[in-house]
């Protein structure tokens, strides 16, 4: 990945995270959750960025079953850790606003169970990364397609069945002074989504280069 | 004597009594008896808890980018070391 691109997808997401607070701030109060909804504009952004990484991990994972490009396997190690980080923020904002907003800490509904489901199924593919030796990659890059196959099931999951989080088709008819923040504070997360990728991946790189010299002076 | 341990037991008498109204009244003991909505002062402040899942994820982002940037830092130090390492052997 361009070296540029780092810190240029940093500065901009810094800016919208800076900005962000004053234009939440801004924003009316819901009428039957009031100040805690505004978590809203950092738990929806966070799970969309993990949706985002997921979808990289997912594709970059079939390139490397199927073509064997090393490139493909490093960005699908960076994805994975980046879905792991923002799948994080999500498991951890939302309970906080649901112990107001539900009056419990966490329900083991669809929605929910199958977002720790998710969660899981990434640690697990960063710990087969870290400890599976030989022949992980390509059973990790399964797993990374099997997380993928399970985002479409996790976000119609609210239309499906009876949860008691809200349901995803509140998100497109948001009236502007909700939609505003939301998608100001989703711009951000996801142009760090990429900023993270990119040293993410770079890390991935420069691990791959060392294991190529340490490799090249064994054989001399 | 009779009277002071009189007055004396009155006292005592008294004080507990009115202790116990102005305690409030006691759990139900033979069951629960619901409510509509709990009083204002019972239910939970919502601005720590916005406060606690903003500051979560600047701390999950910080810490991330920290992990990146130290382990970013080893492998930068272990490459340098290695092409000095090649070079050497290159000359000798």
């Amino acid at each position: 990945m361009n070296r540029r691109l780092f810190p240029l997808l940093t500065a901009v997401s810094l800016l919208l995270f800076v900005t962000a607070p004053i234009i939440i701030v801004r924003a009316p109060y819901e009428s039957t959750m009031g100040l805690v909804q505004k978590i809203f504009y950092f738990h929806f952004p966070a799970w969309m960025a993990m949706f985002l990484s997921i979808f990289v991990l997912g594709i970059a994972s079939v390139i490397y079953l199927f073509g064997r490009k090393p490139t493909a396997d490093r960005l699908a190690v960076a994805a994975a850790e980046l879905a792991t980080i923002f799948g994080l923020m999500g498991l951890v904002t939302g309970p906080l606003w649901g112990v107001k907003a539900w009056g419990v800490w966490w329900q083991w509904d669809a929605r929910l169970t199958m977002a720790v489901i998710l969660e899981l199924i990434l640690v697990a593919y960063l710990l087969l990364r870290q400890y599976g030796g030989a022949g992980a990659d390509r059973l990790a890059a399964g797993l990374g397609i099997f997380a993928m196959a399970n985002v479409p099931f996790l976000y119609i999951s609210t239309e499906i069945w009876r949860t008691v989080h809200p349901r995803t088709s509140v998100v497109p008819t948001l009236p502007i002074d909700f939609g505003l923040p939301l998608w100001w504070s989703f711009t951000g997360f996801i142009v760090l989504c990429l900023a993270l990728l990119s040293a993410r991946s770079r890390l991935e790189e420069q691990r791959s280069t060392l294991e190529r010299l340490y490799q090249a002076l064994e054989e001399d | 004597m009779a009277v002071a341990l009189a007055v004396y037991c009155a006292a005592f008498a008294w004080a507990p009594t009115t202790l116990l109204a102005a305690q409030p009244p006691e759990a139900a003991q033979d069951g629960f008896v619901p409510m509509d909505e709990i009083p204002a002062d019972e239910q939970l402040p919502a601005a720590p808890l916005l406060v606690a899942a903003y500051s979560a994820v600047w701390a999950i982002t910080i810490g991330y980018l920290w992990t990146i940037w130290r382990r970013l830092g080893t492998v930068e130090r272990e490459l340098a070391d290695i092409t000095r390492r090649v070079a050497d052997r290159g000359q000798s």
